[in-house]
């Protein structure tokens, strides 16, 4: 099977002034190229530091994380910068898009950051095509509706073909109807693209709609639940 | 990123907040159009000096009674001690002895006082100097009409007077067609034999606001000294600029043979146009640091307010810094985002200062014109140069910290920021 996450014992410790708080307590698991998986969990229960962790943001206390085989729990900042530049894409709750940018601007960041000069511009609005906003490109944030600007950051995600889209609660601020919409955009984009897919949600619905469901409580996995999230 | 590309996305969020990012350019506006400013008026000052020194002749050397100890005090530190002897006719003789002086052309000894000329109920005080024909070559005067005194005037101690232009207009309401015409001094009578050309304000007040006499009359009848052929100071031209020193050397030793003086206590001062020059090139060097010191420290006041401003930022911007970084930008991207945008506030405030300070410069000198000042402030290259870098430095330093502040923001941190 090709693995495209292999997470190890990972571990994550917090000092909240004189204690110890363990977000993540040995947890293991991994994920196959090309899988839908949802993260769930109540608040609290390390849903975040895991989506931190799985998305290069931070380092594990200790375990071993491989990203589409690289180990990255031991990288520097400007690795682990270049890790998630090369391999992650970020669907975040709240957008993220830079104001000041067009459409097109927000989705070219990630190449630029790349250090990508030729085509740029090409692979963008191809991008920006694939997510439907082909007539919005010059469009700024402020000009376009939420579920627009959330397809803003979905194209944004996948410009730099990723290894992994991480989308943390990406219906969160839109109304249902809309969050539809771009829970089916999410999902073609895997089927069609093959992309892999891991969101973290505490909606049910949504969870519903993956291949599989990692349950968390208290910083570990919960295993009194099947693939589903439903209880054994 | 490319550099281009930097610069026109620093450009594009400083666009974003115009009257934050005008009000901190302003700073260094003012900061940079000081120090312009205040460096073009000492260095106008400074050309408006030397200029003055030099159109007394690079070749001219000024003998007074008296020593000076340590920096040249000019005339006001003559006679320091009792048994000084004062510098005579005869002195002046030695020293154009061709022989004993190769490097002395001409010798003008003068005596000098002040009085009042009187002229049809008009009357003013000026200058008077007793003076022999070389004086007019030696000083560089030229007559616009008339003629100067000559050897006849001197020998026969007539009364005939030369005026400067200032103040031929002063008691005449003109300074032309005034030959011939008879004035009092002190009361006694002198007739206009000439006028000389204005020469503009000196270093040593007008020349153009003087009284020129024959010698031998102003020592007979109307300037009294201790002795009867003393003489206040001796002007001496050498044969070439570059002769200056040698002059200066031959002059000092014939007046201590002359005066018997030991070595190293001199009873007189020779004084170069060289030494007026250096003398004065001190002060008002002195006058520009000091000026450009003052405007400088406004120019810090304005890379202080940078940095502030560039720290409201970086917190402003902190989920955009953690957006950025999740992206996958590395500290270094972050770095030079932060420091392009506070150089840049910097440059442009430098742009505009150079243009504001020539502007003030330029309103100075007008200023100074119309009051009638012989002064132009310059803005020199030197100074344009120096406030450009000052300020791009001052961008740079002040942005440093803020921008690493922001490189060092750690993502998720950054990310979860309200």
């Amino acid at each position: 099977m090709d693995l495209v996450i292999e997470a190890r014992n990972l571990r994550k410790t917090y000092m909240m002034g004189e204690f110890e708080v363990q977000a993540l307590r040995d947890v293991s698991f991994t994920i196959t190229r090309g899988e839908m998986v949802s993260i769930m969990g109540p608040s609290g229960s390390g849903k975040s530091t895991m989506m931190n962790t799985l998305g290069c943001l931070d380092r594990p206390t200790s375990g071993e994380y491989i990203l589409d085989g690289e180990s990255v729990a031991e990288m520097n900042d400007d690795q682990l910068a270049s890790v998630r530049n090369r391999k992650v894409g970020f669907v975040f709750q709240s957008f993220n898009l830079l104001s000041r940018l067009t459409a097109l601007g927000n989705v070219e960041l990630p190449l630029r950051y790349a250090g990508v000069t030729e085509g740029r511009r090409e692979r963008a609005q191809a991008a920006l095509e694939a997510v439907g906003l082909k007539d919005r490109m010059s469009h700024r944030p402020y000009e376009l509706s939420g579920g627009q600007q959330q397809r803003v950051a979905v194209a944004r995600s996948l410009v730099n073909n990723p290894a992994i889209i991480m989308a943390d609660e990406p219906t969160g601020n839109l109304d249902s109807k809309v969050g539809k919409e771009i829970m089916n955009l999410l999902l073609n984009l895997n089927k069609d693209l093959g992309t892999t897919l891991i969101i973290v949600t505490h909606d049910p619905n949504i969870a519903e709609q993956t291949q599989r469901v990692i349950r968390l409580r208290d910083g570990e996995l919960d295993t009194t639940v099947d693939d589903k999230g439903r209880k054994k | 990123m490319s550099f281009a590309q930097s610069i026109l996305e620093a450009l594009e969020s400083l666009n974003g907040n115009k009257m934050r990012s005008g009000l901190t350019v302003l700073g260094i506006v003012i900061g940079v159009a000081a120090v312009i400013a205040m460096l073009a008026v000492g260095n106008g000052a400074q050309a408006s000096i030397t200029g003055s020194i030099s159109s007394i002749g690079t070749n001219l050397l000024f003998v007074f009674s008296g020593s000076a100890d340590g920096p040249p005090g000019g005339p006001g530190s003559r006679r320091s001690g009792n048994n000084d002897r004062p510098l005579t006719l005869t002195d002046a003789e030695a020293l154009a002895d061709p022989f004993a002086a190769p490097s002395v052309e001409l010798v003008a000894p003068a005596i000098q006082g002040n009085g009042t000329l009187t002229y049809a109920g008009e009357n003013t005080t000026t200058s008077i100097s007793g003076v022999t024909p070389t004086y007019a070559t030696v000083r560089n005067m030229e007559i616009a009409e008339g003629e100067f005194i000559n050897e006849e005037h001197i020998l026969g101690r007539m009364s005939v007077v030369v005026l400067g232009p200032e103040t031929a207009t002063t008691i005449f309401g003109h300074a032309d067609g005034v030959i011939g015409e008879t004035i009092r001094i002190e009361g006694q009578p002198f007739r206009v034999i000439g006028i000389t050309v204005p020469k503009g304000g000196g270093a040593f007040g007008s020349e153009d606001n003087a009284a020129y006499i024959p010698f031998t009359t102003a020592q007979a009848r109307l300037i009294k000294k201790g002795t009867r052929d003393e003489v206040d100071v001796i002007f001496i031209q050498a044969i070439s600029a570059e002769a200056v020193p040698l002059a200066s050397d031959e002059v000092s030793n014939i007046i201590r043979q002359r005066h018997r003086t030991p070595i190293g206590i001199d009873d007189f001062t020779v004084f170069t146009q060289q030494d007026f020059l250096s003398t004065f090139a001190t002060i008002t060097g002195v006058l520009t640091i000091f000026l450009g010191g003052i405007a400088g420290i406004s120019l810090l006041v304005g890379g202080i307010g940078i940095m502030n401003i560039m720290l409201v930022s970086v917190t402003e911007r902190t989920r955009e810094i953690g957006l950025r970084k999740a992206l996958g930008a590395r500290k270094k991207d972050i770095l030079l985002q932060f420091l392009t945008e506070s150089s840049l506030l910097s440059l442009i405030g430098g742009i505009i200062g150079i243009m504001f300070g020539w502007l003030i410069a330029f309103i100075v000198g007008k200023v100074a014109a119309a009051t009638g000042n012989n002064f132009t402030p310059i803005v020199g290259t030197d100074a344009i140069l120096l406030s450009t870098s000052f300020s791009a430095i001052i961008g740079l330093f002040f942005g440093i910290y803020p921008a690493s502040r922001a490189a060092n923001l750690e993502p998720v941190e950054a990310l979860r920021y309200e």
